[in-house]
């Protein structure tokens, strides 16, 4: 495929590779930030390929893997539901909440349904007047110009019966309370291209002049990948800590306007919860006051009291913490697998738990077989 | 008018009953006079021979060549019943015809239940038939048993499908799916993903600039023409449900052997490629209803190869990889920049990734 293919060209790469293992002289931890670079990295086998001084830490960006086990819960609540339909993106839906998923609701005879852009979850509004349609509107800055674009229709087209569950979450204050925190060794950041591509990366120069730690705008192919890593590594041997961008075929430094305005538009910045982390201050997305008609939790207030606690053996937060790594739960592959997940980390083909299981357990078993 | 006129109900009959409905109503599952006009015209004529001609309970007949049989079942349930390059009713005849091949069998017969949902429009239901009998026709097997059924509306989606065929197995043929051995090589007939891909398509009202088609196909004649050139083969698996993914792990499986292949080396279709990178699916996933994965000596496989491609099943065929002593119940990937990848079933129903 013609823009796609030259980066995943293995001479490239390689050549990418050596250059990082000339550049590199002592150990370094690289968190890559969001969840699609996880999946390529353990995908194409990259982290394999590194240098041994290189370690790669997965960091919290699966916004399947954050969203708090309460609003799978109230979106399961609103999903049964008689009179509602219930729309979502294809991975929410095999999240496990305490007692269900969505999957299960819908084969108890919710109407829940997959679509691939909320515009399209407006359409079903559109044309089933007499229902009530909820779109599970979760994800970081990336998915949140679409989410607010269908909401801002949906008043402009006087939608009546379109309403969204909101989970958005944002990542630099992710990033600050990972600096913060004294448990997390990070020395340099992937940033997570995706999200810049939206919003630019003016807010990332503030965090590495104030935490004195490099961060590169990264991509999601294996060449993109090996690229900002290679530029991770150089500033952290010279001893520089600015943002470079590695990935600038899709990000410029000031993002999407328009998709900034219309997020701006709609949204204003709240406390959100993250699945396994805990609360980080002014780290979402929640309506503005003026489209407030259009919050599933304002429409249905009956959910707004669900409250639910983790699994007491999952160790998701503490991995999307980049504090311990998959294998170093016990449940990992036992109690835990992607057909019986104990937490998201494992339900998203993005979590850093399912990454694993599907690529990474190959040098385990190789073990075990020589062993 | 005044009550006086009563009608009079003595000389009352019932109206004959509408032989034509558009649609399929419960009575054509009565057993009786419809369901007979159904068969009679619409059934029969597509699908008749002397055997299904029997009319019996059951139909019976003779094997004259004796030997060892293949016999296999399976149900069509798919939603849209019409999709890109294919129907539910070639699906159904080829689905079962590659199950015996499959075996190395030549097909013979099949037996087919159709169950019907009530309003299922008559002409569906005759383009659905017609192509089945082409399917049949084309592959040279028979339809010797049959059955209908009517259920109510909203009990069916539309139609569905059971086939089942018997199919008679070449002398010193015996391919199985634990005959895998180290040092044999792992050939695919040709691109992986496009049926699954033309269906979620449709299904999910996405549009390509090129169209995908289903790769609906019989592949016994394919499969007779590898034999020929290699009666040792020793498993062979249709990459349906599950994709290729699932095939090569319940071969590793069933065989307790390795195995490994270049990522780089599996045909997939462009445009099926650029779908998945959307849809964030991985093509080794992706369900196939007319290609095979193949695992044979070494020694055989360019000989096989050129054989499958000369033929028109496997134009496009590949050695992809080999089977190996380590890891056993495991499969490997290379990947393109030379790292190696575990390629695990797929966890449940495919689902599009967020972003």
């Amino acid at each position: 495929m013609k823009y796609l293919d030259e980066y995943r060209d293995g001479q490239v790469t390689r050549q990418l590779l050596e250059e990082i293992q000339g550049v590199v002289t002592r150990p370094w931890a690289l968190m890559e930030v969001c969840g699609g670079q996880t999946h390529s990295i353990l995908r194409s086998g990259l982290d394999r390929l590194l240098p041994p001084e290189i370690s790669l830490i997965h960091g919290p960006g699966c916004p399947v893997c954050v969203t708090p086990l309460e609003l799978i819960d109230r979106a399961v609540a609103l999903a049964s539901q008689p009179g509602v339909i219930l729309t979502s993106y294809g991975d929410m839906l095999r999240v496990p909440g305490s007692k269900h998923d969505l999957l299960s609701v819908k084969a108890s005879g919710g109407d829940v349904r997959i679509v691939y852009s909320p515009l399209d979850a407006l359409k079903i509004a559109q044309q089933n007047p007499d229902k009530q349609v909820v779109f599970f509107a979760v994800g970081f800055e990336t998915t949140a110009p679409a989410n607010a674009m269908s909401v801002f229709q949906a008043k402009r087209l006087g939608v009546e019966n379109y309403t969204i569950l909101v989970s958005h979450v944002t990542v630099p204050p992710a990033i600050t309370a990972l600096l913060d925190s004294d448990e997390v060794q990070v020395d340099a950041f992937l940033a997570p291209g995706h999200v810049n591509a939206v919003m630019g990366y003016h807010e990332y120069e503030a965090l590495a002049a104030r935490y004195h730690v490099p961060m590169v705008v990264t991509g999601f192919e294996p060449v993109d990948l090996a690229r900002g890593i290679l530029m991770a590594v150089r500033q952290l041997e010279e001893g520089r800590a600015e943002v470079e961008n590695a990935y600038s075929r899709a990000v410029v430094r000031e993002g999407n306007v328009p998709g900034q305005r219309i997020i701006h538009e709609v949204f204003e910045l709240c406390d959100r919860k993250w699945r396994g982390i805990g609360t980080i201050p002014l780290s979402g997305y929640k309506l503005r006051p003026d489209y407030a008609a259009f919050d599933a939790e304002q429409r249905f207030p009956q959910v707004q009291t669900i409250e639910t606690q983790e699994s007491a053996l999952c160790i998701s937060g503490q991995i999307l913490q980049g504090l311990k790594k998959p294998i170093h739960c016990p449940a990992f592959g036992r109690e835990c697998t992607p057909q019986t997940p104990l937490g998201a980390t494992m339900v998203s083909s993005e979590g850093a738990c399912a990454a694993y299981y599907r690529y990474g357990r190959l040098e385990r078993t190789l073990e075990e077989t020589k062993g | 008018m005044s009550t006086s006129e009563k009608i009079n109900l003595s000389g009352w009959t019932c109206p004959a009953p509408l032989r034509n409905y558009p649609q399929v109503v419960m009575g054509h599952g009565s057993g009786g006079k419809m369901m007979a006009d159904l068969i009679g015209h619409l059934f029969k004529p597509l699908l008749d021979n002397p055997l299904l001609g029997q009319m019996g309970d059951s139909t019976t007949f003779i094997l004259e060549q004796g030997g060892r049989l293949a016999f296999t079942t399976d149900s069509f349930v798919i939603s849209p019943i019409f999709f890109p390059g294919g129907s539910i009713g070639e699906l159904a005849v080829n689905g079962t015809i590659n199950d015996l091949a499959m075996s190395g069998a030549i097909p013979l017969y099949l037996s087919a239940a159709f169950i019907l949902e009530e309003g299922l429009p008559m002409t569906d239901l005759g383009r659905i038939v017609s192509a089945f009998s082409a399917a049949a026709a084309a592959a040279s097997v028979q339809v010797i048993a049959g059955d209908t059924k009517v259920v109510n509306k909203g009990h069916g989606d539309g139609l569905y499908i059971t086939t089942t065929g018997i199919g008679l197995v070449p002398a010193g043929i015996e391919i199985a799916p634990h005959r895998a051995q180290p040092g044999d090589a792992i050939l695919v007939s040709g691109t992986m993903g496009d049926h699954g891909v033309a269906i979620m398509s449709v299904r999910e009202g996405l549009a390509f600039e090129s169209p995908i088609v289903s790769d609906t196909a019989p592949l016994h004649g394919l499969v007779q023409a590898m034999i020929t050139a290699c009666p040792n083969i020793h498993c062979l698996r249709d990459a349906t449900r599950g994709g290729l993914a699932a095939v090569l792990n319940e071969l590793a499986g069933a065989s307790s052997v390795g195995i490994e292949f270049g990522e780089g080396r599996i045909p997939v279709n462009p445009a099926v490629h650029g779908a998945c990178e959307m849809l964030g699916l991985d093509p080794l996933h992706v369900a196939n209803e007319g290609k095979l994965v193949a695992i044979l000596p070494r020694a055989d496989a360019e000989k096989v190869l050129a054989v499958m491609r000369a033929h028109p099943m496997g134009a496009q065929a590949a050695i992809i990889g080999e089977v190996v002593e380590s890891h056993p119940g495991m499969v490997i990937a290379r990947t393109a920049i030379g790292g190696t990848r575990i390629v695990d079933l797929p966890a449940g129903e495919l689902l599009p990734r967020i972003c």
